[in-house]
């Protein structure tokens, strides 16, 4: 077991090593905007962008850039500072961490509390109007773009231009530490959106699985024992059908974690997504840089998670 | 009174061919403390007609199987729910498929016993050692906190019978038993399922596609052709004077050690009717080597076989041809 863990850290660290790389290599390779330029100011001279280049090291060819990128970020875990504010990215990150934190939080528990009910549902009552109705709503909700879906939900809510002022809208977040209710008011509608077609996804794949499981040889054992349906379904069906659940719930919160983009974007919640996106219409590479080992961090932890759960969850992985 | 006593037992599935007749009119009884062995190819609706009883498969059930004197076709659902595996329990064919891979053995007997009776945890666990040991799986106390794949074929199988075992059913129901297991092992569960009939006085309807266990277990046989009853008798009579050509085919295909080796085994040529389109008069007749005409368009009942008590056939060859074609070798 020591060993396992031992090998799978490496390999994090080996990923965590190539998605740097990728990364330096897509910016330098791909068409951008000079940061340089872009951080020089209105009107620069060639002189004063040259003298920003310099200062900022771009001067320097790009695996220089990157062995010193590296270097301070293995021995000092430093990882540099904005081109544009001058800020500390680790700072940056560590500070937008909570607001992504809780919009994901938040998410997570909304999703998998309608989801899982719903999927259930569908399945027990499978090809009749409870499932029908359900498997409709979530065949919108899936297909619907999130920040469309986002838009929608301002336009029809929001507490500044919605049609039904409702709840707060964009640019209404604040921390938890500040004004708890303010906190989760701003954060409703942001939950919502992210949460719609998560939900329907995990409504989808819990049906298929409880569906599967449903038919297998011990539920018909369980229900030869003289078992309640319902415990059937729970006890015996639910356990063999949430066990892939686990694994994508894991997966998705450590893609989340990483910055929800688009939701983040669309109601201006200043999470690790809000930044990344601010980061790349600027050319912000440190910033980029950081944002995105932070998201690759917590996709392959995620996955390393999910797999020492999987042993957990399901006894036949243990022994094997 | 039989303890269990099946009327007119029909099981009607929907299919996409069509309605598909899976039982069609059986009728057996199962008398307290003996066993009845239902013998048949796969698809003859042998498992549907003992699963039928306890209300597991779905479809449109009708006629009366009434288990001391109770229709169990008549039941509430809640109702039937306290007879299985209270009253009748069953052991199935497969025992990997059957017990849950996720839930340690004891936990699933545990929760056997505490479905039906208001004891502890404690003492629901203490009750799955104790049906361990009773089933011959050594060192109970120490399996009965293994998961299902730890164990081997022959131990999960015992665990399924202590499972059914759990509330001292009247009326077990064995399921192709030991159609799933080695050889060897397959002795060792007759000889369990055989020790513990003896031991509790509990009625067993066995289900098998094999005469030999038939010849282990059971007390009277039922044979089953394409969803009914052809044959039905006490075993030493069935295997002494069988009457049906089907039952004919099936002892002519099985090996036996009391017969000169030089005789060959015969196959029953063909294979078992479709039952969403089921033949015509007798159900066997694309497939009988006696085959007369009128048996193309004529049903036969299942009628007593005169002279010989608790022998019934539903065949269209008159008693004395049987016996004299049943005498001769095969054609």
């Amino acid at each position: 077991m020591a060993g396992y863990l031992a090998r799978r850290l490496l390999w994090v660290v080996a990923l965590l090593l190539a998605v740097s790389a990728i990364t330096f290599a897509i910016f330098y390779t791909l068409p951008s905007a000079d940061p340089a330029a872009m951080r020089a100011g209105r009107q620069p001279t060639p002189q004063l962008i040259a003298q920003v280049r310099e200062n900022l090291g771009l001067d320097q060819p790009v695996y220089v850039q990157y062995w010193r990128y590296m270097r301070d970020l293995v021995l000092h875990f430093d990882f540099g500072f904005s081109y544009q504010s001058n800020a500390p990215v680790r700072e940056q990150i560590l500070d937008r961490l909570p607001a992504t934190l809780s919009l994901t939080g938040g998410a997570v528990v909304l999703w998998l509390a309608i989801g899982l009910p719903v999927g259930v549902i569908s399945a027990v009552r499978r090809r009749r109007w409870p499932d029908r109705l359900a498997m409709g709503l979530a065949l919108v909700a899936i297909s619907a773009p999130v920040y469309w879906l986002g838009l929608v939900a301002l336009y029809l809510f929001a507490d500044d231009i919605g049609r039904f002022p409702l709840l707060p809208g964009a640019n209404s977040y604040e921390p938890i530490s500040q004004d708890p209710a303010a906190w989760l008011g701003s954060l409703v509608l942001p939950w919502l959106v992210l949460a719609a077609s998560f939900a329907a996804f995990y409504a989808r794949l819990l049906r298929a699985n409880l569906l599967e499981a449903m038919s297998e040889d011990y539920i018909r054992t369980a229900r030869a024992k003289g078992l309640p349906e319902r415990q059937v379904v729970l006890r015996h069906g639910m356990r063999a059908a949430i066990t892939p659940i686990v694994t994508v719930v894991g997966l998705d919160v450590g893609i989340l974690l990483g910055g929800a983009v688009l939701v983040e974007t669309v109601f201006n919640v200043p999470g690790i997504g809000r930044l990344a996106y601010d980061a790349i219409r600027t050319a912000d590479l440190p910033v980029i840089q950081g944002t995105v080992l932070f998201g690759a961090f917590f996709i392959v932890v995620a996955n390393l998670v999910v797999d020492l759960a999987y042993a957990w969850i399901d006894p036949r992985v243990r022994t094997a | 009174m039989a303890l269990l006593e099946v009327e007119g037992l029909r099981v009607r599935f929907d299919t996409e061919d069509g309605p598909l007749q899976a039982v069609d009119g059986v009728s057996l009884s199962v008398e307290a403390g003996r066993v009845l062995g239902i013998v048949g190819e796969s698809g003859s609706g042998k498992s549907v007609t003992a699963l039928a009883t306890m209300g597991l498969v779905p479809g449109r059930i009708e006629g009366r199987a009434r288990f001391e004197g109770r229709d169990l076709l008549a039941l509430s659902p809640e109702e039937m729910r306290r007879v299985r595996g209270h009253e009748i329990a069953i052991v199935f064919q497969d025992p990997l498929s059957s017990l849950h891979p996720f839930y340690r053995v004891g936990r699933q007997l545990a929760e056997a016993v505490r479905v039906h009776q208001d004891v502890s945890r404690r003492a629901a666990r203490a009750r799955a050692v104790e049906l361990l040991g009773l089933v011959g799986v050594p060192e109970p106390a120490e399996r009965v906190d293994a998961y299902p794949h730890q164990l081997s074929g022959g131990m999960r199988q015992r665990a399924m019978i202590a499972m059914a075992l759990a509330n001292d059913p009247r009326l077990l129901i064995a399921d192709e038993p030991t159609t799933a297991l080695d050889v060897t092992v397959q002795a060792q569960i007759l000889a369990l399922l055989r020790r513990l009939q003896e031991e509790r006085g509990m009625a067993i309807v066995i289900i098998t596609h094999d005469l030999g266990v038939v010849a282990e277990l059971a007390d009277d046989v039922a044979v089953m052709y394409a969803g009914q009853i052809v044959e039905r008798a006490p075993v030493e009579r069935l295997f002494a004077a069988p009457e049906h050509p089907y039952t004919w085919g099936l002892l002519r295909s099985m090996p036996r050690l009391d017969v000169p080796r030089e005789r060959e085994l015969v196959p029953i040529p063909g294979r078992p009717p479709s039952l969403v389109h089921p033949p015509g008069g007798c159900r066997f007749h694309p497939r009988c080597p006696y085959v007369r005409d009128p048996h193309r368009e004529v049903e036969p009942a299942l009628e007593p076989v005169p002279g010989d008590e608790g022998h019934a056939v539903a065949c269209l060859l008159d008693p004395a041809t049987r016996r004299r074609l049943w005498r001769e070798p095969a054609p």
